[in-house]
């Protein structure tokens, strides 16, 4: 029940038309901002260059990247656990929150889902590229073969193929399902001949009649009972990637709680870096109310002290352990050649966002968006840490090196970050980026409320 | 609202996905029978030779020992294709006018190499080595075929890394007495079963199933 100074979940005056013509005028009436045209620009440029270094790095091969022996993962690894956590968010928001009745999610889940989609794309090529043979990526897949070979089971890198193929799939099919409805309101209100045979193409024949409604309740709550424990599994299997090796810093049974609270924890930073310049440069201020910037502001804060734990969950048990390796795993983060990245990692992550407990900040959009920003880069650092600390100096100090990454991993990385960008600016041009017809059931129980 | 598309677009839809669904599926089978044809394979296709080689005639009617010209096949891991002057230790007397063998008699007067047509080979990432097959009681004719009922020579088995396996992981099926190992007229017997696992345990035949067994 929302108390009387919390800010309301959406703006005063609003009927269903007017929610229904404010979100698809953005597609069909009014004009593209200018705006748009920049973004869409740099972020195609970036995807650009990303296919550049990506042909680059199939005829040469992946010693174009940093990595050798010891730090043999490098980039590809932390930006594909990245992406990944990245994705949990949209899930969480569309499935969990579905299930758990909370209706605020309405506004912000179809563009969740859709940075879900996106960053599952972004991260499913990272496994991709780092292979030395891409092109015989397949061999994942339990095909059957002449070889009459299964790939390894045991392998938590084959486990991960099957945990994102069932993330990228349910996500896909999950979203879909949902915008039917909307697709169907924005064929029925498009006047170019041509966009309403595309949309009532991807429409499906949606009538809106009661049992067309009828099976469509099932249907997503079928799907977000599917994507729930997707939410948490997913991300469990890709720090098995980590946990189930030997190294210290990796084998620790903290990763899955950990790393699953981290990828909500970033996600959320980058739904909110999604949401604010959206509602500002397309007006929809009073569609994603401050109430819902609050709300994830304090999920941020809750999953932000989840991974602190985690943090000092490590940090004590490596020296509860009493293990020679694990202490000086520590140490070296402390004190070694990548300390200032643990340091600005411990900042970005812990220091900075305990600033969310105040309510002022947490109305303050601007300094929200810079908030989320930086604790993004936290979470990039997190895995950056994570990878390379653990794998450059681990057993023998014989083997003991560093790692410094290339032009091209960063080529690469900076690359996916314009590809998601260009999804993005797509996604907001041609489809309804808030969900018009679950936006509608908030109008009737704002109405129906005696203050607004 | 005036209808977009026409109603037969339900009918389209239903067909379209279960079709989808079923031509994928039989895209894969496709796919996986073809990677197992004889267009990939050469599985009984006898291949053209310089001069037509009868294995029928010389190692069946004749009962020519294999080893009489692939001579290292018990020391090395090739088993070697004869140099020319072993066809002429008897085809310098027997059918020495014949215009087939006019090859052969070329390639003796000026040196030169008959150039053979090559009919069993496994990729070059794969370690083969025949010493230890012969030594350990595997027969030339169980992985190349009935070679002395062939007229002309062709590949019997697919040498495809599955049917390596097949006798890898389970010897005993295939395995037979030393001193049958270059009989061409061999058969398994009825109680192969039970020779088998006896022959295994007396030669020490490890099934070698690591990866580096081959992929050296």
């Amino acid at each position: 029940m929302a108390a009387a100074q919390d800010p309301p979940v959406i703006g005063p005056g609003h009927t269903y038309a007017s929610v229904t013509d404010k979100i698809s005028s953005i597609i069909l009436t009014r004009k593209t901002p200018r705006g748009w045209y920049i973004g869409f620009g740099i972020s195609f440029l970036l995807f650009m260059m990303f296919n550049y270094a990506v042909t680059y790095l199939l005829v040469k091969g992946v010693g174009i990247w940093g990595i050798n022996i010891p730090v043999a993962w490098g980039f590809a690894i932390i930006n594909f656990v990245w992406w990944i956590g990245i994705g949990h968010a949209g899930t969480l928001i569309s499935a969990i929150l579905l299930l758990l009745k909370q209706s605020w999610r309405t506004s912000i889940n179809r563009f969740a889902e859709a940075m879900t989609l996106f960053a599952v794309a972004c991260a499913g090529v990272f496994p991709l590229l780092h292979m030395g043979r891409p092109w015989l990526f397949y061999w994942l897949i339990p095909y059957p073969n002449t070889m009459f070979l299964w790939p390894q089971f045991r392998s938590p890198l084959v486990w991960d193929v099957f945990a994102v193929s069932t993330y990228a799939t349910v996500s896909l099919l999950f979203w879909f399902v949902g915008l039917i409805p909307d697709l169907a309101t924005m064929r029925d209100r498009a006047r170019n001949r041509f966009v309403k045979v595309v949309y009532g193409f991807l429409a499906m024949g949606w009538r809106g009649s009661a049992v067309h409604w009828s099976r469509f309740e099932t249907a997503s709550l079928l799907l977000a009972g599917l994507a729930t424990p997707l939410v948490v599994s997913v991300h469990t299997v890709v720090s098995f990637d980590f946990a189930i090796a030997i190294v210290p810093g990796w084998h620790t049974t903290i990763f899955p709680p950990y790393f699953v609270a981290g990828a909500i924890y970033s996600g959320f930073a980058m739904v909110l870096t999604l949401a604010i310049p959206m509602r500002k440069f397309y007006h929809l201020e009073d569609l994603i109310t401050m109430r819902h910037l609050d709300n994830m502001a304090k999920v941020m804060l809750a999953t932000g002290l989840i991974v602190a734990y985690g943090y000092v969950t490590e940090t004590f048990m490596s020296f509860y352990s009493g293990n020679t390796f694990e202490k000086y795993m520590t140490v070296n983060r402390w004190v070694g050649p990548y300390a200032f990245f643990y340091w600005c990692l411990i900042a970005c992550n812990i220091a900075i966002p305990q600033m969310l407990w105040s309510k002022k900040v947490r109305s303050n959009v601007g300094l929200l968006f810079v908030l989320a920003i930086v604790i993004n880069i936290g979470m990039w650092l997190e895995r950056f840490v994570i990878v390379v600390t653990s794998l450059h100096r681990d057993f023998m100090p014989s083997a003991w090196g560093l790692y410094i990454p290339t032009r091209w991993d960063w080529a690469v990385f900076v690359g996916t970050i314009g590809f998601f960008l260009m999804l993005f600016f797509l996604f907001i041009r041609f489809l309804p980026a808030i969900s018009i017809f679950e936006l509608r059931t908030l109008v009737e129980s704002e109405e129906a409320k005696p203050a607004s | 609202m005036a209808q977009i598309f026409h109603r037969s677009t339900n009918t389209i839809a239903r067909v379209s996905i279960y079709g989808a669904a079923l031509i994928a599926g039989s895209l894969v089978y496709f796919l996986y029978m073809f990677a197992g044809s004889p267009y990939v394979t050469d599985v009984n296709v006898a291949k053209v030779q310089p001069v037509p080689f009868s294995h029928k005639h010389h190692a069946g009617e004749l009962g020519i020992d294999c080893r009489y010209c692939h001579t290292s096949v018990e020391i090395s891991s090739d088993a070697g294709i004869p140099p020319t002057q072993t066809c002429m230790t008897c085809h310098s007397q027997i059918w020495t006018g014949s215009p087939m063998l006019e090859p052969v008699r070329a390639s003796y007067r000026d040196d030169q190499s008959i150039p053979w047509v090559r009919v069993n080979q496994v990729p070059d990432y794969v370690y083969f080595n025949h010493s230890i097959h012969i030594n350990k009681g595997i027969g030339c004719t169980t992985c190349h075929g009935p070679v002395g009922d062939m007229p002309l020579t062709w590949q019997a088995n697919t040498l495809q890394m599955g049917w390596c396996l097949d006798c890898h992981r389970a010897p005993e099926k295939f395995v037979r007495p030393r001193d049958q190992v270059f009989s061409v007229t061999y058969r398994p017997p009825p109680n192969q079963a039970e020779l088998g696992p006896k022959l295994v345990k007396e030669y020490k035949i490890q099934s070698l199933t690591n990866c580096t067994t081959c992929h050296r």
